[in-house]
């Protein structure tokens, strides 16, 4: 056999590490940097916006200390961060279930997981009265207990995508049943607050609120990319995954409680919000011209996105403020609209 | 003959369904191995049973006296490689993508490539005979060459064993006697290869031992020219024909009545 | 995939074929049923109408008797919605699964109603949905706008189609969410009607949506043969002489006047399209006319049972009926599906 001079790869950058190397789609490398420049561009300017407009200078200088501001650094900041932090969770779960059903349209909604969450927030709203806290803190426990009852449900002999969305669309009509009916029977104003909650809002989120979401989606969101080759190959088919070495039982449930644990987190802050984990991924798959769903431009997408979304939530009626999730809901449904487009555009 | 990959006493199902019940197969280590039967007799069973793609209820497959299901997911997939009869490729991928990703058992967890995995690709990709459309699209290829890149993938694993389901189901018959032809080469180079192919007279003339299945079982196994005859078509396939030898290979034909 | 094996339609009916005979006991068995069924929704409720009652009530009206009143004013206009609103689902239920070869297309889960929903509720919104007319007008044009958008994005597979269901639900009760988190009093009005109910609506005239579903009925009836020739598939019913394209038209037409008037009149009400014709398909294998003819017997059934179950399953008042039904479908979904694979719905 001889060594033989594979031809130019010019579509791929090489980054030499260690005698190895690290073969990097030129196409990803242009979507991270662009992300990367659109987080920081829109960071920038949600770190301006508010009942008044900061300048540039005061922005910086609230960031770099020499001009103090609690405006920018105790209101806007936390909320920026969390719009990054959170679309990135939220994309990352949306190409999770997006790559376990083999389906662009796969996402965590369909594991029950936003109705449960609702089911949470409403008991102890309604039910037991709670504060913020334990609203948050049932909407977890709801939104898990679900999932977990639609995993448990659709795992017998395998996770078949096609059975587990089956099995989630029962859940979920039996869950969103118990909601409305909750809703019903609740005073007016309850019933208006658990709307508002159900309608995923990042007003009024400070540091605090962000440490503990922080550290678990950033430890989820290490797990995920230590798992995303695996989670690629999984792409291939079960056959093929298997023959070539994938722990396919194994890594499919870490996924799904990789996807699951962003969702939570995310909704037990916000809310759940809608339709970022259903269109991120397919944005960044587009972007970056990458077979698959890709995890990393998923994250970047929907951090942008949610970002966007948020600015517009704040922007449109100011100075009232929008629930960012009414905005992410519109946007998902231009983005059914644009597939309905090219559908009858490829007849 | 050795035999390194065994199935011993396996009984084969799924769920409900069983296949096979306590079949024994020995592959033999550097042959051809065709694996012959109507629809529905287990050859792809058996297959999948070999990789460990289903679980025998009962009995074991072995690999050097080792069940298959005692080996880490990787290290057996650097010792099996499987091409089943409907692999998916995933939507936008480029050939040399999809050659690459056979490359997943050697790679570490932060998929560094090595040398080795650059020229494994490379070879593979000529080997097939497909890399002038490396940077191409999978899903613009023609059937046949999108077959002989899934065969590059399964090249670039390295493997001592391949095992095919089908290979040359959706081929024509121009590619189909290419890629019975790379997989005899295959075998001269010194791997094993294990086929399940649905035209009897190609498992004749290319593969050295014949394994014919019927119900799930073993009906006979060999060198074709030992065990190819009117009674064992006549007993698998339910055909009445008259065997005769080869034009080109000298092998058996079959010529149904 | 998963390694049990699909029996995606291929596979014949362990049993023997469907006889006429057995087809017709059923027809006769449910006609029983539905009398039964009926007699339980006007005798069954928070206040019981003793059995013997029910016939005087009904020809010779006592207007001084309270059971009298309640059957006529309450009882009987809520049976008759039942059985309007269970025969239109189950026939667009069985109608959507013959056009589209799928098994788990129904209008709750595909988000047709959603959509009548949503068209509602921005018709309330915006003081267009005062009279029924104008309430049927807009449920069936929020069925077609949704039935068209799900179809042409989930067209492909079936979990396409699906997905694109879930998908399309989540947007329009989204939007539905911020229209009525402007208003307290669309919120008020929507919450009541969000949840499938046949409760309350014996005051509203039913007449226009009754009889629209009624005529949609029969329409269904008609061109229940002609879908015979389209269920084997496109190319096959073309060379038997379907005029494929208009089949598929009329059909969703109807499609969307049934879904869309039960959804107007009941609110949106999950997993009877879905039921119905699952439970009568192994019997009609093969014949349309027939899938349709029982699925308007057993369409109502259910409906009246879930309505009579919701009377009285809690102390304390009522449960929308829609709760019951998806209490009831839900689990059997998910046991269909565990028991015999997503394959072979």
């Amino acid at each position: 056999m001889t060594t033989t001079e594979s031809p130019k790869r010019t579509a791929q950058v090489r980054v030499p590490v260690r005698g190895r190397a690290w073969w990097i789609e030129r196409r990803t490398l242009g979507v991270v940097v662009g992300c990367a420049v659109a987080m920081l561009v829109l960071g920038f300017v949600g770190l301006s916006f508010g009942s008044s407009w900061s300048t540039p200078g005061e922005v910086l200088g609230a960031l770099t200390g020499t001009q103090p501001s609690v405006v920018i650094v105790e209101w806007r900041g936390p909320r920026v961060v969390a719009a990054i932090l959170f679309g990135a969770a939220l994309g990352v779960a949306g190409a999770i279930f997006q790559n376990l059903t083999r389906n662009p349209m796969g996402s965590p909604d369909i594991i029950g997981l936003d109705a449960g969450a609702y089911t949470g927030a409403l008991l102890v709203m309604t039910v037991f009265t709670g504060a913020t806290t334990t609203v948050a803190f049932g909407s977890v426990v709801g939104g898990l207990l679900t999932a977990a009852l639609v995993y448990a449900l659709s795992r017998s002999g395998g996770l078949s995508g096609m059975r587990l969305v089956v099995i989630g669309i029962a859940v979920n009509a039996m869950v969103t049943a118990l909601n409305n009916w909750l809703v019903l029977r609740a005073e007016l104003e309850v019933a208006m607050a658990a709307v508002g909650w159900n309608s995923g809002s990042l007003n009024g989120i400070d540091w605090d609120d962000l440490i503990l979401p922080f550290s678990v989606i950033a430890v989820l969101l290490a797990l995920a990319s230590l798992r995303a080759q695996a989670l690629h190959q999984s792409a291939l088919g079960d056959a093929v995954a298997v023959a070539t070495g994938v722990g396919l039982e194994r890594q499919r449930l870490l996924m799904v409680f990789i996807g699951v644990g962003c969702t939570a987190t995310v909704t037990s802050v916000a809310g759940p919000v809608a339709f970022i984990a259903l269109a991120a991924p397919q944005i960044g798959r587009r972007l970056a011209r990458a077979p698959g769903v890709p995890l990393l431009p998923a994250a970047l997408c929907g951090a942008v996105l949610l970002q966007l979304a948020d600015l517009i939530a704040q922007m449109l009626l100011a100075p009232v403020s929008l629930p960012v999730g009414v905005v992410t809901t519109a946007i998902g449904g231009c983005y059914l609209i644009w597939l309905l487009a090219q559908e009858v555009r490829r007849r | 003959m050795t035999a390194r990959l065994r199935a011993q006493d396996v009984t084969l199902a799924y769920g409900e369904r069983v296949v096979s019940t306590r079949l024994s197969l020995d592959v033999p280590d550097g042959g051809f191995t065709a694996v012959v039967g109507p629809n529905g007799c287990g050859k792809s069973t058996l297959l999948r049973a070999f990789v460990r793609l289903l679980r025998p209820d009962a009995g074991t497959v072995a690999l050097d006296g080792r069940s298959v299901s005692s080996f880490p997911a990787k290290a057996l997939a650097r010792e099996l490689a499987f091409l089943p009869q409907d692999p998916l490729a995933p939507e936008g991928i480029k050939v040399r993508q999809l050659v690459s990703r056979g490359r997943y058992p050697h790679q570490s967890l932060l998929a560094l490539w090595t040398k080795e995995d650059e020229q494994a690709v490379s070879e593979a990709m000529i080997t097939a005979e497909v890399e002038d459309f490396a940077e191409r699209p999978v899903a613009e290829l023609s059937g046949g060459q999108r077959q002989r890149v899934w065969v590059a993938m399964v090249l670039a694993q390295r493997t001592p064993y391949l095992l095919l389901d089908e290979p040359t189901s959706f081929l024509d018959i121009t590619h189909q006697y290419r890629l019975l032809a790379l997989l005899s080469r295959l075998r001269d180079e010194g791997r094993t290869v294990i086929a399940v192919l649905h035209d009897i007279n190609q498992a004749c003339r290319f593969a050295d031992h014949l394994v014919a299945m019927k119900d799930g079982r073993v009906v006979a196994e060999g060198a074709a020219a030992d065990i190819v005859d009117a009674a064992l078509i006549k007993d698998v396939f339910d055909l009445p024909s008259v065997i005769t030898p080869d034009p080109v290979s000298g092998t058996p034909m079959v010529v149904p009545e | 995939m998963s390694t049990a094996p699909t029996q995606a339609g291929s596979a014949p009916p362990t049993r023997n074929a469907p006889s006429r005979i057995g087809r017709s006991a059923v027809l006769a068995g449910g006609l029983v049923a539905l009398l039964a069924a009926i007699v339980a929704s006007i005798a069954v409720g928070a206040e019981s109408v003793p059995l013997g009652q029910i016939w005087p009530a009904l020809t010779d009206f006592d207007p001084l008797s309270g059971d009298h009143l309640v059957v006529r004013d309450i009882r009987v206009p809520r049976t008759l919605l039942g059985i309007a609103v269970g025969a239109a689902l189950a026939v667009a239920g069985a109608l959507i699964q013959t056009l589209s070869r799928n098994p788990l297309a129904e209008p709750g889960i595909l988000g047709v109603t959603h959509g009548a929903g949503f068209a509602l509720t921005l018709g309330a919104a915006l003081g267009l949905a005062g009279t029924a007319l104008g309430e049927l007008g807009l449920g069936v044009a929020g069925a077609v706008l949704a039935t068209v958008l799900v179809y042409a994005v989930g067209r492909h597979s079936t979990l396409r189609l699906l997905l694109a269901g879930v998908a399309l639900s989540a947007v329009l009760q989204g939007v539905s969410l911020g229209v009525r988190l402007t208003s307290p009093d669309t919120l008020d009005k929507y919450r009541f009607w969000s949840v499938g109910s046949l409760a309350g609506r014996e005051q509203t005239d039913l007449t226009i949506p009754l009889v629209a579903i009624a005529l949609a009925l029969v329409g269904a009836l008609l061109v229940a043969r002609s879908l015979n020739a389209v269920a084997l598939g496109e190319t096959v019913a073309h060379t038997l002489g379907a005029n494929v394209a208009r089949v598929r038209t009329v059909t969703l037409v109807l499609i969307t006047v049934l879904a869309g008037a039960a959804t107007a009149v009941a609110g949106p009400i999950l997993f009877v399209g879905l039921i119905v014709p699952h439970l009568l398909r192994r019997l009609t294998v093969g014949s349309v006319p027939w899938l349709v003819t029982l699925s308007m017997i057993v369409g109502p059934i259910l409906m009246l049972a879930a309505d009579t179950i919701s009377r009285v399953v809690l102390h304390t008042g009522e449960v929308p009926v829609a709760i019951v039904t998806a209490f009831l479908g839900g689990p059997m979904l998910i046991w269909v599906v565990r028991r015999y694979g997503a394959g072979s719905l």
